[in-house]
């Protein structure tokens, strides 16, 4: 059994580093598309409010498999071919965001008014007052759903397999078929995903207790 | 008499079927302290409100130092730069030590070097006696402290016009008097200021006029020790007998 890992150790290793990536790069852009789009929710201005509405709508009622292969397929066929990783990267940037601009809207809804009301006093326009104000306060509320949006997205990676990225469980799968060792193959990467996510737990909590506003 | 430095002419607004403020007319001019007086729900907040535009008009026109409050955008951003504002709740930014709640505007908005903005906001909460709570945040303070504190990061804008929003109401009554003493140093110093309060303290002894105001509109303008002593009109005397009678 344990021939079985140590063989296989560089197989895993490169797997995870694939995964740690892909989960990196996809919830870096979910936070980026999450500011946007919750902003644009809370803007003053209709047609940004439509747009947003509508983008959360779109990425959080389709399958992340739809996603996946409408940004592979779909964009492959009107011509934008990009590698199975940055198709993957996007994608679920993509999906996670629309969730992220939920997370970050709700949080926006629980700063009081007072506080926006007195940036405006002291003359901050509303993109000065979003970014210095009102996210840095919404975020601290909502770094525990923040968390588990993470989490959520570095398994969702585990989808990419389907579009040819070799991550970690691409790695498993690849092992059953070659050694038939199944329950190894899977605990294998099950062990490493449950370790990784562990410690990112324990890693939102400290930040939890750390920024969380006194009121 | 030289132009006002705030000018409000045939003011109306509505929210939906209520007729929040009628035909209101005001001048302030500058160094003038007038406090603004009257009943829960009379209009009173929502007058001093309309003067940075946290609540826009429907009709009228406001013109501060001569120039018009714009509707919107960057234009209004800059007036209510010259414009401080006090709240009723503090409202001093949760997540921004105290004196990053002061030096916030001055980088921000007037683009005023960090360091010397760090060195004007000690020496503002020095002046308002918080000094030494420079690095705590708002929540680690008192009630009268963070007021204080809020009148300081109004200040550090260096307003043409400070507008407090009942400062006072929101606070234990053994804080009330040190919030005051603040407002009273800066009425003393020339600073033109806007209040609505009940402090009849405060009224007497800093203001050069009290507007008495009622369902949306100013019933009436005076000095304080007349109103007080014997307003003109029934209505403010009526109310009048209900703050003072206990």
């Amino acid at each position: 059994m344990i021939e079985f890992y140590t063989d296989n150790a560089q197989r895993f290793i490169d797997g995870t580093l694939v995964t740690v990536r892909l989960a990196l790069l996809s919830f870096a852009l979910s936070v980026v598309i999450g500011v946007v789009i919750a902003s644009c929710r809370v803007s003053p201005v209709g047609p940004l409010q439509r747009f947003a509405s509508g983008y959360v709508s779109l990425f959080r009622n389709l399958p992340l498999l739809i996603i996946f292969f409408l940004a592979l397929f779909g964009l492959g066929d009107l011509g934008f071919v990009y590698g199975g990783f940055a198709t993957a990267a996007v994608a679920l940037g993509m999906y996670t965001g629309a969730y992220m601009a939920e997370v970050i809207r709700s949080g926006i809804n629980s700063v009081s008014s007072g506080q926006a009301e007195a940036g405006r006093a002291i003359g901050l326009g509303f993109i000065a007052l979003l970014s210095t104000i009102v996210i840095p306060q919404a975020v601290r509320t909502v770094i525990a759903p923040i968390g588990n949006l993470f989490i959520a997205n570095f398994k969702n990676t585990a989808v990419a397999l389907t579009i040819t990225v070799t991550d970690l469980t691409f790695v498993s799968r690849q092992l059953i078929n070659q050694t038939a060792e199944t329950w190894l193959s899977l605990f294998g990467a099950a062990a490493i995903y449950t370790v990784i996510l562990l410690f990112v737990g324990w890693g939102f909590r400290a930040l939890e207790a750390r920024y969380a506003i006194k009121r | 008499m030289a132009d006002a430095l705030v000018t409000m002419t045939g003011i109306n607004k509505w929210y939906g079927e209520l007729h929040a403020l009628k035909d209101v007319n005001l001048n302030v001019h500058e160094g003038e302290v007038v406090v603004v007086i009257g009943p829960s729900g009379s209009g009173k907040s929502t007058l001093i409100r309309t003067i940075n535009r946290l609540e826009p008009i429907q009709e009228g026109e406001i013109l501060i130092d001569g120039e018009r409050l714009p509707e919107e955008g960057k234009g209004l951003a800059k007036l209510r730069a010259e414009v401080g504002m006090v709240f009723q709740s503090f409202n001093l930014f949760a997540h921004k030590t105290i004196l990053e709640n002061v030096t916030l505007g001055p980088v921000k908005v007037l683009k005023m070097d960090k360091g010397e903005a760090e060195q004007r906001a000690r020496d503002l909460l020095e002046r308002v006696g918080v000094g030494h709570q420079a690095d705590k945040y708002p929540a680690e303070l008192s009630g009268g402290q963070q007021q204080r504190v809020a009148i300081a990061r109004a200040l550090a804008m260096d307003p043409k016009i400070m507008l407090f929003d009942e400062p006072t109401s929101a606070l234990d009554p053994e804080m009330i008097n040190e919030v005051l003493q603040v407002m009273l140093d800066l009425a003393e110093g020339g600073t033109t200021m806007v209040v609505v309060t009940h402090e009849m303290g405060f009224a007497r002894s800093a203001a050069d006029r009290v507007v008495f105001m009622d369902k949306g509109e100013i019933v009436e303008e005076n000095d304080p020790e007349s109103f007080y002593h014997n307003a003109d009109t029934e209505r403010a005397r009526d109310f009048l007998s209900k703050i003072i009678t206990h």
